[in-house]
Parts: C-alpha cells; structure tokens; sequence
C-alpha cells in the first residue's frame, strides 16, 4: 500500500483518452445550451419542467454522493481504524461529484448567472433555498478537505494546509459536512412535499424527506464499494475485504431500516394494497423495491456473497439501479400528472449529461494518480 | 385592502373579449395557431397567454349548452409557489396579487411544479428566461381599478371587490337562485383560500377543475413536517454526533497525549 506506486501506471489509456473526448463534447455542447436557452437545447415544456438533469446529474448526483458524509462518519467520528483507508478516496469523490452537482445546477437554472441569489436573497421557508445553501457550503466543506493534498503536492501555502490538517479542524469539517448531508439529502425530497396530488400515494408520503435521506446512506456506501472494488482493480492491487465486508454489512442494514420505514408507512397509510394494483406505478414500485432494496439487502446479509467480488459488485450494482429509478420515479412520476406532453431528453441532454460524468471520471482519475489519495497517512489521527 | 374577483361560469358566453384585453395590457404577442379540434384558443396558457376561456360542449338536459371557463392565476391567499422559491421571487401582496419579480428569480423552476393549479409558465426560448402567469393586474388593482379583463368582460361574468365581499356575493347568488348553481364555491378553501373564486352550475370536476386539491394552504406542507424542525434536528444530530465523537474518540486521544 504505497502511494507511490499509483504513478507506475500509463495516465493516457485509451479509455482516459474517451472520457476526456465525452468531457469536451460536453463543454461544447454546454456553451451551445448557454448561447440558445433551454428550449432549443432541452425538450423540457411547460409541463415537464424539470427533466433529465434534474431527475439524474442533481437528484441522483447528490446521492450518489453520499459515500464522502457516511465513510468519513464512520471514519473519524466513530473511529472505526477500518474505513480509514478510503476516507479520503471516498471524500474526493464527494468533492467531485458535488462539482459536478453545482454545475449540473448552474446549466439547469434559466438564468445561469444568477445561480448566487440565494445566497444574498433568503426565503427560509422555501425547501430549494435550503438545498442550494446545504449544497454551497457541503462543497466548500469538501473543498477545504480536499485543499491540504493538493497543497502538500504543491507544496505552497503550508501554513493554510497545517491548520486544515489539525485534527480540531478536521473534525469540525467532517461534522460540519454531516449536519450539511443530512440537510440537503433529505430536503430534495422535501420537495416533493408539496406535491401531495400529483405524486403516486406509493413514492408520497409526509415522511419522504426522510426516506430520501436512509436511501441517500444505503447507496453511498454502495458507490464507496464499488470504488473501492474498481480501483483496486485499476491499480492491480489486492482487493481490501475487510472493508468491503464491513461496507456490505453497513449497507444491508441500512437497508433493512429504508425498507422497514417505507413499508411501514405505507402500510399506515393503508397504501399497501397499492403495490400489487398492475398499474405502470406498481410495476415500477416493485422493481425499485424488489431489484433495489429487498434482493441486495439479502444477499448483502450472506457472509459468503460478501466473500466474492463479483456478487458484491452485483449487489452493491441493484443497490445503485433501485436509488436512480427511486430519483427518477419521484421526479418523472410528479410531472406526469402536470400534462399530456410526453418527455424523452433531447440529445444535447444526453450530451452533457454524459459530458459531466466523464468529467468526473477523468478528473478522478487524474487526482487518484498524483495526489496522495490512497495513502493511509492520515492513520495517525 | 385585499381584493378578489368572482367568476360565475354561468353568465360567460366566450367572446374572449377578456383574453384580448389580457394581451393589450400586458402588451403580449398574439399568435396564430390552427384550431385542432377544439375552440379552446390557444389549447393551453403559456408565458405570453396568461388567461384563456376553455370551452366545454356540455348538455343541459338533452339539450345542448356549451359551457366556458376562465383560466388563470387564482391568487392563493398563502400561495405554494411564494413558499417554494429559494429566493423569493414569487409574493401575495397586500392587495391580493401574487407578483413576480424577474430580477430575483434563478429560474430553478420549482415554483411551477409546487402550484397545485399548474400556473407558472416559463419563457423556454429566450436566454434571459422569465415565470410568467397572470399578476392581477397588480399595478391597476394597487390604484383601486378592475384588472383588465373584468373591465373588458361584457357579461359581467367577473365581479372585483374587496376580498371578503367576494364571497359573501358568492353566497347570496347561489341562495337567490335556488337550482341554479350548485352549492360549491371553488377557491373559497381550495389551496386554503384563493382570490379569484368560482360558481358554476355543475361539479367543478366536469369544466376541468382540479379537485384533487387540498383545502388547507400549501406552504404547510413543507414547513410543517420539514422545514420547521431542521435546526432542531440539526441541533440533536450534533449532539449526537459530538457523543459519538468523545466515547470513540476518547483512548485514542488519550494515547496521542502520551
Ligand atoms: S423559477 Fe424563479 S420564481 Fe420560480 S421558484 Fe425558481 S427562482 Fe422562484
């Protein structure tokens, strides 16, 4: 485990070389969508106001990234010496994916450039103010995590990079960050909450903030597991079961708890008759639930399915599958009780889409191999 | 003073008048679309069409009766939309309008999924995109005069007052006609209350209201189950954080001192 020798490998591979080619055809296409507007660039209508980048690139994007709140949870505040390896692996990509999140955002919006009014011009009572503050400032907080390796890289500025490595620091930052996930993670579902009628009595519930929340925890710790399967794979090291155990046992109980939370309440509500009515919603409640949530929480619970790397992938795969149908449900379902019009992403959707993923990726990859990302040095805390 | 208009759906014949004297106020391109199948014209509001008379070909009997209703802002009294903008672009003025202000807004779109009537329109082909929907007329309402579409109605169909008497109208109409309408007052507490309100000689449900909606106001149902408790589930999530932090912490420390 030398941190050293993830710069033995080729940087340029044809497959870096893919990412960076979506990455810019992406950009291309960003600018495009910035000089027209969002009609010529989007299928979205006045009846399918929000479409694919909300639904994917914002919704599911943050909770894709959960992993970087859950793993430094249990990394320095429980203490747990095991998840040390991949706090700050699991916190770069935090970073990334909430970059990724804000510019989602910023294409998103009708008015890019006015993405920082929330921050001068408060409504407190409005759920979208508090995810955009919660977002701001969980990228900051990510920022400023990730802001001592390059420094050390660089080596400039040591003396911000001390006081940002103090452990006091540190901490603050990783509870800061929790209390910022748990607002945001739960408020994009809070944004439902006042779509009572529209949304299907199977996703709508009082309680859906929260939902969005438990469902936000199983699925970052299945993307921090698939990561850490991933690289590992990359740089032809042996795979860290230990951590990937207690990975996979974290996730099936967070399963559990998801799964009894949405039953329960459904079957409260006297809702539960609804998942078997044969209508597309039922179908589609079954699947999220079913592949999603009840398959892996099963398997995940067997000690030899955590054993194998393949059935793990699997697993930790369905985990990931149920979480985006679950976003793209709440979003897609919502609005198609706003009107007629069906939607399907135009291709600069797409593009951008994609664009912003390989973006991700490539800048992944590039941090992975010259900053010390692997490198258990912070094991000392 | 708030003020509100009444609309009795059984005096309006569909001349459009209003929806004409809509677009010369606001100064809004009229466009040309063929008909397609309907004398609804245009089929759906839209940010440069902020009120249109749909037509139902209904029967009375077995005779004939077309029916037509005017579509547009109802002005909530605590509207969702007001509630769901991050930044406040969206606000019930004293006078009964729910204005918009284009400087402030982001453009995130929220506002139109969070209005239970599907209100909000957006300027899709511009850089610069505005929310449009009806606005009351706010400015000729602020200086006490009828909105430009009452004003222009020949029927009468639309009565603007103060608030309160709204109803009270609403009411007398229907007790003087017994028969004629039907004992429902939409707007009165749909969405918790609205400025424009309606009567009409049917269920609502059969001239395209949405009745599915909640009578009590919107903004409760973000505020109440989430928005109100946050800090306090911020607070116990630190304490419990910070408890956590100490008990796991604390060997650890301990031997850092050594
Ligand atoms: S689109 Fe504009 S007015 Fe509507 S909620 Fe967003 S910021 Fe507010």
């Amino acid at each position: 485990m030398n941190g050293k020798g993830s710069e033995h490998y080729r940087f340029f591979t044809l497959r870096t070389w893919i990412l960076l080619g979506l990455a810019v055809f992406g950009a291309i296409v960003a600018l495009y969508r910035l000089a027209v507007g969002l009609g010529p660039a989007t299928n979205l209508s006045d009846s399918t106001p929000w479409g694919l980048w909300i639904a994917f690139d914002v919704t599911t994007g943050v909770a894709l990234a959960a992993g970087g709140f859950t793993v430094t949870f249990a990394a320095y505040v429980a203490n747990w010496d095991k998840f040390k390896p991949i706090a700050r692996a699991a916190t770069l990509t935090a970073f990334l994916g909430y970059l990724l999140v804000v510019f989602g955002v910023f294409l998103d919006i009708g008015k890019p450039f006015a993405i920082w009014h929330p921050i001068f011009f408060w409504q407190p009572g409005s759920v979208m103010f508090e995810i955009v503050i919660c977002i701001s400032l969980y990228t900051l907080v990510l920022f400023l995590e990730f802001l001592p390796w390059l420094l050390n890289r660089l080596n400039v500025l040591t003396g911000v990079r001390d006081f940002l490595e103090k452990r006091s620091v540190l901490f603050t930052l990783v509870i800061l960050g929790i209390m910022l996930s748990y607002g945001h993670q739960s408020s994009l579902g809070g944004l439902f909450l006042i779509t009572p009628a529209k949304l299907h009595p199977l996703w709508y519930t009082q309680f859906i903030h929260h939902l969005f929340f438990l469902s936000a925890v199983c699925v970052g710790l299945s993307m921090v597991s698939c990561e850490t399967i991933v690289s590992a794979n990359m740089r032809n090291k042996e795979h860290e079961t230990g951590i990937l155990d207690g990975l996979a046992r974290g996730t099936s109980i967070a399963l559990l708890v998801y799964f009894l939370f949405r039953i329960g309440d459904l079957a409260i509500k006297g809702n539960l008759g609804a998942m078997f009515e044969g209508s597309l919603q039922s179908g589609l409640f079954l699947v999220e639930m079913g592949v999603g949530v009840v398959i892996p929480m099963l398997l995940l619970a067997s000690k030899s399915i955590r054993a194998s790397i393949p059935a793990l992938l699997a697993s930790h795969g369905m985990v990931i599958f149920g979480v985006v149908l679950n976003r793209f449900n709440v979003v897609f379902l919502t609005e198609s009780n706003m009107g007629a019009a069906a939607y399907f992403p135009s291709w600069q959707e797409f593009a951008i889409t994609v664009g912003l993923v390989s973006a991700g990726l490539f800048l992944y990859k590039l941090i992975v191999t010259y900053l010390p990302i692997f490198t258990p040095a912070e094991q000392k805390t | 003073m708030s003020k509100g208009v009444l609309v009795d759906t059984t005096r309006c014949i569909g001349c459009r008048s209003c929806q004409i004297a809509c677009k010369a106020w606001h100064d809004l391109e009229a466009r040309y679309k063929p008909s397609n199948g309907t004398y609804t014209s245009p089929e759906k509001l839209s940010a440069d069409c902020y009120t249109l008379i749909e037509f139902f070909d209904k029967k009375t009997g077995d005779q004939p009766s077309w029916k037509f209703v005017k579509e547009q802002c109802l002005h909530c009294q605590d509207p969702a939309c007001a509630s769901a903008c991050p930044v406040g672009a969206l606000k019930k003025t004293p006078e009964g309008p729910v204005i918009y202000d284009q400087w402030l807004c982001i453009g995130c779109r929220y506002c139109m999924l969070a209005c239970p009537f599907q209100i909000p329109k957006y300027e899709w082909d511009t850089t610069n995109p505005w929310v449009q929907k009806c606005n009351f007329c706010a400015s000729r309402v602020a200086s006490d005069m009828a909105p430009a579409c009452v004003k222009a109605c020949p029927m009468d169909v639309m009565y603007f007052d103060d608030y309160d008497k709204i109803a009270q109208e609403a009411e007398r109409r229907i007790n003087n006609f017994p028969g004629k309408y039907v004992n429902h007052i939409y707007g009165f507490r749909e969405a918790g209350g609205t400025s424009w309100m309606y009567i009409a000689d049917r269920p609502f449900r059969k001239l395209g209201f949405n009745t599915d909606v909640s009578d009590k106001p919107y903004p409760a149902l973000t505020w109440k189950p989430s928005l109100s408790k946050i800090l306090w589930e911020e607070a116990g999530l630190l304490a419990v954080l910070g408890g956590i932090l100490y008990l796991r912490n604390r060997r650890n420390h301990e031997e850092g001192k050594k």
